[in-house]
């Protein structure tokens, strides 16, 4: 079968009566229960294994991932996903474990989610970390909803306003809208960083907390972070740090002594958790002492264990229980205590590397990225040009202006080459923004290869700019309509009538 | 580790960047430095990772011993396909499907969830998914609440504990406020005092579990129904045993608008509480309130079917503070996992792992009930779980269970001070008549004790 062939709904292949043998045939519903209660028609297709197999595999086919080539998909960290990760996360003893179980059943899992808490909290200098929110976005509401209830306990429920740089990820202001906070919008300076003044000027008794990433998300190190954070805690205002792009700083510097009180990581992307097409992501949320009391429940508690063997590793002497009776704290942010799963994943790559290997992670996420930037700036703007961490942004402003091509032929031009596009067109204040995020797993020739794809797309957009408006031509699909997909709305496949 | 550069590389690439050193690129002010020794465990081979990992996971006890453990996560039968699958790296390695062009797979297997979740629940439409089944109540809550504008939310008490108190760290943020519901003698909703409160026309959405926390089937009354229409109120089903939506009439058959839940049990890992994959479907007059990713179907430049992310315009990255939700990430990977699911069991599949829930619980509920001092406490009929009162502490029969191996079920008294003497127990298609034998003898045990003074 040819790629290029579509592949069929899965309701448009099985045929009524085609069971797996997966179960013994049930009796019927109406045996158990009023046949009021039951539903008259369950309209599934019924397919053969193998039609299912076939049908997601050749899915699969039209689908790339990073283990298909370079994935530069800027603030998402697409590094190289190892494997025994997902061996461990799926041993018996982790998969199969209940999240009723007891805890004195669930010392591993526990203990787990203890060590991996523990690290957090030493790596971005953070009293402690709940593995509560599932992503980061999810994260960044239990800070900010963390933010509320402490000004609310002390009595300071008019500190109402969240500042917010331009360039911050859009799940910032959309986070503070959710906990009724109302935004202020800081400009960036000529050199990429919040505008220091316009923020002091902006802070005031109304001030409840101010959010930043740094680096910022175009790869600029906010080098005067703790001017901020000081005048934010002088107008008794909370500083809250994005962790989007942890990849940069580990083993570097620390959010915690960098002055913030609140902060989230998306572990999925600096620990290495496979995206999977969007999610399940991972997002713990981390404080300063103050806050720990309004961490979202469950947090692990640790004891001794009596009489543990002195020769033990520490966590090994000790008994963990999950702790849900905390008066102060926001509550749960989800069903169960945490993506547990992911939990394991994380802790299978901090014992990969250790303090020393997460550092050398994030130096060489930054040389990478540095390595692109000098690649390609004589032929492509870099608006800032400096030495960014572990992503930058160019602009195809002037490509535009000349000859018509744009940022997103640029990117569509990269999938032709077999690459995935970087970010394009964040963040909003960098004009035909093409945001490069490599990643410290790719090597050197890996990049000098993607360099010279991306000098002769440029080439190429000068020579002959049509082929670049017409990519891309190697994919499954075209460029996609995606007016007709929003005026007419298809959202589900419907049974014949 | 997992990085490929040599010392070489690193050389050459630093000259070519002109910078002299790895420290050198990444300066920072002084005041900015690292101040302390950083506490992670030094770094570990392979072998020892997976060995210490391994050892961990060997002590949680709880993953195979006989169990009756269900209250929101469920054991079923995960066919082995399902992992040669979801596992692939295409999959397992891909990100949010932005480029559509080389993204057509994954957007067209989430076409196929949505289409799935629509298709069991009744509904018009479904979103590519949400965090779980306790964040979809909360999602599903601010839509009603943005579609009518009002500031309270009635909630049934027979919905899930944590749902609800999900609910509630949610609306604290919003300023919302939260009613709930009595609980009637058979273990559904007071249906009475649901047409009280629906006089009222402050609540943006009233909120009914099927089967709920206690595993009885509930829903509207059709009066329920009628006067929820009349005040203006979004009726909300939850389901967080999805097994069920293979046997039961939809939510949409009593007039919900909004259906959220948790698809676990569609062969997801119970994996210590996640992932899991929560759903969002609601009728076609809510589709631009519904928060998350959604997939359409469309053409390309070749006049080809093509799959995209579409309606953008409710998202974070392009509204901002003014988007639906804030949400981001959805749980494409579970999400995938369930839709293969449901593709290999297909309809006579789930017709039958629903019917074996069904006959598995009622054996498991004679059986118990047959032990003397345990009785069902309610009588409304179940699902899969039911609530079996032991007219002792509950907790303490369980660690009594637990020191025989078996795992009892869920207490209510943490939930419910006054269900303290009730266990909250599951039956699936993998509950076997010797595990049902089992808890018999061992209830028999642990309840035929004198009472104390």
């Amino acid at each position: 079968m040819s790629p290029h062939a579509s592949e069929p709904l899965i309701f448009d292949i099985g045929e009524e009566g085609r069971a797996n043998g997966y179960v013994e045939p049930s009796r019927p519903h109406v045996e158990f229960l009023p046949k009021a209660l039951l539903r008259d028609d369950l309209p599934l297709p019924d397919n053969t294994e193998l039609d299912v197999v076939r049908h997601f595999t050749r899915l699969s086919h039209r689908t790339f991932g990073i283990d298909l080539g370079f994935y530069p998909l800027g603030s998402c960290t697409m590094k190289y996903n190892p494997r025994v990760n997902d061996q461990m996360a799926n041993l018996p003893g982790f998969r199969d474990l209940h999240p009723y179980a007891p805890d004195g059943l669930s010392q591993g899992a526990l203990q787990v989610m203890y060590e991996l808490e523990r690290s957090l909290a030493s790596l971005f200098g953070m009293a402690a970390f709940s593995l509560n929110p599932s992503a980061g976005a999810h994260a960044e509401l239990a800070a900010l909803l963390i933010a509320k209830k402490y000004f609310r306990d002390n009595g300071r429920s008019q500190r109402d306003k969240v500042i917010v740089p331009d360039t911050a990820h859009g799940t910032n202001p959309a986070s503070a809208a959710m906990c009724g906070f109302k935004v202020v919008s800081i400009p960036s300076d000529a050199r990429g960083r919040v505008d220091v003044d316009a923020l002091k000027a902006a802070v005031g008794p109304d001030t409840a907390v101010c959010m930043m990433t740094n680096p910022n998300t175009l790869g600029l190190f906010e080098d005067r972070v703790h001017e901020i954070t000081a005048a934010v805690h002088a107008a008794g205002g909370l500083m809250y740090y994005d962790g989007a792009n942890g990849n940069a700083i580990m083993g570097n510097v620390r959010p915690g002594d960098m002055g913030f009180d609140l902060m989230h990581l998306n572990t999925h992307k600096t620990f290495t958790i496979p995206h999977g097409g969007g999610g399940a992501g991972h997002g713990p949320v981390g404080v300063a002492a103050h806050l720990v009391d309004y961490l979202p429940t469950p947090v692990v508690r640790a004891v001794p264990k009596q009489g543990a063997d002195p020769g033990l590793a520490p966590s090994d002497r000790l008994t963990f229980s999950l702790d849900f009776d905390r008066p102060k704290s926001i509550g749960p942010m989800r069903s169960f205590w945490s993506n547990f799963a992911h939990a394991v994943r994380a802790l299978a790559y901090i014992y990969a590397n250790g303090a020393e290997g997460l550092k050398r992670v994030s130096q060489l996420a930054v040389l990478n990225a540095n390595y692109i930037r000098v690649g390609i700036k004589d032929v492509l703007e870099t608006p800032y040009d400096e030495i960014c961490r572990h992503e930058f942004v160019a602009s195809a402003q002037e490509l535009k202006k000349a000859n018509g091509v744009r940022a997103l032929d640029i990117a569509k031009a990269l999938l032709d080459r077999g690459y995935m596009a970087p970010t394009i067109y964040f963040p909003l204040i960098v004009p035909e923004c093409l945001m490069i995020e490599p990643t410290e797993t790719e090597s050197k020739e890996t990049l000098d290869t993607f360099v010279a794809a991306l000098r002769d797309i440029v080439a190429t957009a000068k020579a002959d700019p049509q082929s670049l408006f017409d990519a891309p031509v190697n994919t499954v699909v075209g460029r996609v309509d995606e007016t007709r997909a929003a005026r007419q709305p298809d959202l589900r496949w419907r049974p014949p009538a | 580790m997992y990085t490929p550069h040599t010392e070489r590389d690193i050389a050459q690439m630093l000259e070519k960047i002109g910078v002299g050193s790895l420290d050198d690129l990444m300066a920072v002010p002084d005041a900015l430095k690292i101040r302390a020794e950083l506490d992670v465990v030094p770094a570990l081979p392979e072998y020892q990772i997976a060995r210490r990992l391994s050892r961990m996971a060997a002590k949680n006890a709880a993953a195979d011993a006989i169990s009756f453990l269900g209250a929101g996560a469920y054991r079923h039968y995960v066919p082995p396909a399902i992992a040669t699958l979801a596992m692939r790296g295409e999959f397992l390695t891909a990100y949010t499907p932005y480029q559509a062009e080389v993204s057509q797979g994954y957007l067209q297997a989430i076409y196929e969830w949505q289409t799935y979740i629509c298709l069991l629940t009744g509904m018009d439409i479904a979103n590519a998914s949400v965090y779980d089944g306790a964040t979809a109540l909360a999602e599903g809550a601010i839509m009603a609440i943005n579609a009518n504008g009002r500031k309270k939310i009635l909630v049934s008490r027979a919905v899930d504990p944590n749902y609800r108190a999900v609910l509630k760290t949610y609306c604290d943020g919003l300023d919302v406020a939260i009613d709930e519901l009595p609980v009637a003698a058979d273990g559904s909703t007071d249906q009475s005092s649901l047409a009280a409160a629906l006089e009222s026309k402050d609540y943006a959405a009233i909120a009914i579990q099927s089967p709920n926390f206690f595993g009885v089937v509930d829903a509207l009354s059709p009066a329920s129904a009628d006067a929820a229409r009349a005040s203006g109120t979004v009726p909300i089903a939850v389901v967080s045993e999805a097994i069920s939506l293979g046997a039961l009439a939809t939510p949409a058959s009593w007039g919900a608008q909004i259906v959220v839940g948790e698809a676990q049990s569609f062969g997801v890992a119970q994996a210590y509480g996640g992932p899991y994959v929560g759903f969002i479907a609601s009728t076609t007059e809510h589709m631009r309130r519904i928060p998350g990713r959604l997939v359409g179907r469309t053409v390309d430049n070749r006049d080809q079917t093509a799959y995209v992310l579409t309606l953008q315009a409710r998202e974070q990255h392009i509204r901002r503070e003014r988007a639906t939700s804030n949400i981001c990430t959805n749980q494409a990977h579970c999400a995938l996992i369930a839709t293969i699911y449901l593709a290999l069991v297909g309809k006579s599949g789930l017709r039958d792992i629903a019917g074996l829930n069904l006959e598995r619980s009622r054996e498991l509920a004679t059986a118990v009930s047959s032990v003397p001092g345990c009785d069902l406490r309610f009588d409304g009929p179940f699902f899969n779980e039911f609530v079996v009162d032991v007219h002792r502490p509950a907790e303490e029969v369980l660690v009594e269970l637990q020191e025989r191996g078996i795992l009892g079920g869920v207490a209510l008294g943490r939930f419910y001070p006054e269900y303290a003497d009730s266990i909250l127990m599951t039956a699936t298609e993998l509950t076997t008549t010797s595990e049902i034998a089992a808890l018999a003898s061992a209830l028999t045990e642990v309840t035929n004790v004198p009472a104390r003074v």
